[in-house]
């Protein structure tokens, strides 16, 4: 359904430290290139949903990209390793929904 | 007595090969009434046709069965031969024993036989209740209403005017010219679109055959084709057309000052102001919400400095009525409204503006007038309110891709200095010239990328606007500055448009404009008879598609008025007085308001379509059909389902003429098979079978019934399936209630190239049927006890 006409790229606030565009990860799911899921732009997104609500074909694109993340963490493969974080400096909501976004 | 005579067709070996024809004549000539029944090669041949023309006046035959192949295939052709012999074109009937037998079933040549004389006895049962057509004729005049007159209205009431036909022309602004008027140059010849569109305008005002009415706008109408009824407001212009020279001295005095919207707001206008410098009427206007004050009379300056003497105060609103045969709808489009795309600043930014808004700051700037600094760093965002489903409009609006590609041409030539961007999804270059012209483009240096831009921002110190865009070939973001950023508003159906369909009563489609009769085959009618769209009106398109369409509408307009006759279909509903005892429910259900209660019902034959939707509502069994009576529908039932053999079953299915039917047809001509016990009758609409009927058939031995009909983007009949879903349920119900399985009625929407659908539901049927059984005689007499009664 996407037309690959790029609105979601320049509306996401992360699109600049992504090394594929919001735009590319949807092209890279239409042709079902798998290595898409090892790229670093589906754990840089924010889930602000700017794209889902600007997407002129009404695709969901949050909701894609939370899928693909969980294609790596269902396999029990969590995306941080808990003992590794720095707590003193995390506001407790932060470290929650990290543990909840990165981990199986 | 009737006398019938029955020819069955051999069809060259395409029914020969798999039903024995002599079998089926052998058949045929058992059954009542039936005085001659003879076996052709070819039917439709001199010689088949010859043959028929010898019996009937040898044998002095009143009607005919033909059985062979579709009457979509020859009806046509056998209702002629009965013409030639002097018959009613109605009295014959087709038995469909070639796509609906032979060819479906030709891997079953004994089904298939026994298929052809039950389709035979149906049709010979049919034909013995069928009565003489009686075509009505309606008068019909030479007098149009063209509603809007853009290039559309304009266009087309000048053909209608040249040929002879008397045309009303009502324009709700102050001047003719529409859309069109606005605009600098057209793609892709770039010709100056005021230059050509003018010679029209004057052509217009100046025919003795158009009568034209500015400024006015239409309150009611009623009636139907061949007698609309019109209300129209004339509003007030207080300035006299015939004196006022355009001088322009009324306007150096006057106090008020308003945005002008020919100019969308940009410049201003006094409240007495000339609509545009090509107006047409040429002549002043006093806008009466932007005055001072009329009445009373508060400033009265105007009229001081008028030498012509031209302004009157005294005017007054003016209400006319006509009477007219056809109507013409060309109401055009409003422009997307670019504040629903927040993320694009409109409104807001100081320079972000639309491409209407631009090409109205072109025209001033030929002529001199700068409205607004234009700048070096120019960039277009297409598709702005179009192939977007967060507004809403998921269509494209066709001419942004063009218009964009022509301003942004125009820009550069001006000024080869400027860099001009246009930020695209699709580049649409669809039409003569187009794709041409887009490569001209890129010669001069336009800039096309391929990118839809997220959002715009405004630099807070200079009010240059960002575009923020990712560049889908490369991949590449890009942040880049512009001095003015143009956005390429879509096409939406104008308020007006809005209004005319409600006044009408005609249909818009999903996408808001004005639906057409079919899409493919009748794109300039509309669903109701003797009203026509031209135009914008019926979705975005660019000029010479807008005149070809005008000219269409005014085509199809001649060809219903020219014979100064119209003939009605003869399939209309009709009302038993007798039985009626006006209840009016039949009048709430009609989806096209073609029935009125007077002492009874009565049906505007020119409106009714012929759906026969109303004859379930009626709890009188009132209503009837012509040519597909109730009595003929229950003749084919009764002989598809009678004499049935143990273990024998009989599926029915009624189909539509236009898709159904159609279906079946192309299913068999392909040679797809699918069971040989389903009967195939054919109906107008699958609505006109009631409850009752479906449950009757039940009665007499049905195992199952399928009723088929239009998806509703196609049908020709409006609501439709909604009926049948009633009486299904309804009929469901009651057999229910009897211990039959409900599963036995089954319905669907087709269109003709649903092949796969309808083979599939239809043998699921069949298989439910064999799964259930046939239905025992105990359950089947609880149908008469309890049958559903509204």
């Amino acid at each position: 359904m996407c037309e690959q006409c790029g609105i979601c790229t320049t509306s996401c606030p992360m699109s600049e430290e992504m090394d594929v565009s919001p735009a590319g990860i949807m092209r890279a799911v239409q042709i079902g290139d798998e290595s898409i899921l090892e790229s670093k732009a589906i754990w840089y997104c924010a889930s602000c949903f700017t794209c889902t609500v600007r997407c002129p074909r009404g695709i969901d694109l949050a909701k894609v990209t939370e899928a693909l993340r969980q294609m790596t963490l269902r396999k029990n493969v969590d995306h941080i390793d808990i003992e590794k974080i720095e707590k003193e400096d995390l506001p407790p909501i932060a470290l929650v929904s990290a543990l909840r976004k990165f981990t199986g | 007595m009737a006398k019938v005579g029955v020819y069955v067709c051999h069809c060259g070996g395409n029914i020969s090969d798999t039903v024995d024809v002599e079998e089926v004549a052998q058949f045929a000539s058992k059954l009542p009434d039936v005085t001659v029944v003879r076996s052709i090669s070819h039917m439709c041949s001199e010689s088949g046709q010859k043959a028929i023309l010898d019996d009937v006046e040898e044998y002095k035959l009143d009607r005919v069965v033909v059985s062979a192949c579709s009457p979509q295939f020859q009806g046509a052709t056998f209702r002629k031969t009965l013409i030639k012999a002097g018959l009613d074109p109605n009295m014959v009937e087709m038995a469909n024993i070639r796509e609906q037998s032979a060819w479906p079933h030709y891997e079953e040549p004994e089904k298939a036989t026994e298929k052809a004389k039950i389709l035979t006895a149906m049709a010979v049962e049919k034909i013995r209740l069928s009565k003489p057509v009686e075509i009505e004729t309606l008068k019909i005049g030479k007098n149009v209403l063209v509603i809007g007159a853009g290039i559309a209205g304009i266009q087309a009431s000048l053909d209608l005017a040249n040929a002879g036909f008397n045309v009303y022309l009502v324009e709700e602004k102050p001047t003719i010219g529409g859309r069109m008027a606005q605009l600098s140059r057209t793609f892709p010849t770039e010709d100056c679109a005021s230059c050509i569109l003018a010679p029209k305008m004057a052509d217009v005002a100046d025919h003795p055959n158009i009568n034209l009415m500015t400024y006015s706008e239409i309150l009611e109408v009623n009636g139907s084709v061949g007698n609309f009824k019109v209300r129209i407001k004339k509003k007030p212009r207080y300035v006299d057309e015939k004196k006022c020279t355009a001088c322009g001295d009324c306007e150096k005095v006057c106090p008020v000052s308003v945005p002008d919207e020919f100019n969308l707001g940009m410049t201003e206008r006094k409240a007495i102001y000339l609509p545009s410098s090509t107006a047409v009427p040429h002549a002043h206007v006093i806008d009466d919400n932007a005055c001072l004050g009329i009445v009373p009379l508060v400033c009265g300056l105007c009229a001081e400095a008028c030498e012509a003497d031209a302004i009157n105060y005294d005017d007054a609103p003016q209400y006319i009525n006509i009477n007219v045969d056809t109507i013409i709808v060309a109401t055009g489009f409003d422009i997307f409204d670019a504040k629903l795309k927040p993320q694009y600043g409109y409104g807001k930014y100081k320079n972000v503006i639309t491409a209407l808004e631009m090409e109205r700051m072109i025209v001033e700037m030929a002529e001199g007038h700068a409205i607004r600094p234009v700048g070096k760093d120019i960039a277009f965002v297409q598709c702005v309110g179009s192939r977007d489903a967060q507004v809403g409009n998921l269509y494209c609006s066709r001419i942004c891709c063009m218009y964009a590609t022509k301003l942004a041409s125009l820009l550069k030539r001006a000024d080869p200095s400027r860099d001009v961007y246009v930020f695209y999804t699709d580049l649409r270059a669809y039409g003569k010239g187009f794709e041409e012209y887009y490569r001209t483009a890129q010669d001069l240096g336009v800039k096309f990328i391929r990118g839809r831009p997220g959002e715009l921002l405004e630099d807070p110190d200079n009010n240059k606007v960002i575009v923020r865009v990712e560049d889908t070939l490369t991949r590449n973001i890009i942040d880049k500055e512009f001095d003015l950023v143009v956005l390429s508003v879509g096409l939406v159906p104008s308020e007006g448009t809005k209004k005319i369909a409600e006044l009408l009563k005609i249909p818009r489609s999903s996408d808001g404009f004005i639906k057409e009769a079919h899409p493919k085959f009748r794109p300039v009618d509309t669903p109701v008879e003797g009203i026509f769209v031209a135009g914008t009106a019926q979705g975005p398109k660019d000029i010479p598609d807008t005149v070809a369409q005008a000219s269409g509408a005014a085509a199809r307009a001649i060809t219903l008025m020219n014979k100064g006759e119209y003939e009605m279909s003869p399939i209309k509903a009709i009302i038993d007085e007798e039985k009626c005892d006006g209840c009016g429910l039949c009048v709430e259900h009609c989806p096209v308001d073609a029935i009125e209660l007077k002492k009874v019902a009565e049906i505007n034959p020119a409106v009714c379509k012929g759906c026969g939707s109303c004859i379930s509502s009626c709890p009188r069994d009132a209503i009837d059909l012509k040519i597909f009576s109730n009595e003929e529908i229950m003749a084919e039932i009764r002989n598809a389902v009678k004499d049935k053999k143990d273990g024998e079953k009989r599926i029915l299915v009624f189909a539509d003429d236009m898709c159904t039917y159609t279906l079946a047809d192309s299913v068999g001509t392909a040679k797809m098979k699918y069971d040989a016990s389903t009967y195939i009758i054919r109906v107008p609409s699958s609505s006109r079978i009631t409850p009752k009927m479906m449950l009757k058939a039940f009665e007499m031995g049905a195992d199952g019934i399928f009723l088929g009909e239009c998806e509703k983007a196609v049908s020709p009949y409006p609501n439709t399936l909604e009926a049948i879903e009633n009486n299904v349920n309804k009929a469901r119900e009651a057999l229910v209630k009897a211990g039959i399985e409900p599963e036995r009625v089954e319905y669907s929407p087709f269109v003709t190239v649903m092949f796969k659908k309808f083979i599939g539901l239809v043998n699921g049927l069949s298989e439910k049927a064999d799964k259930f059984g046939n239905i025992p005689e105990e359950k089947r007499k609880r149908l008469i006890v309890e049958e559903v009664v509204r």
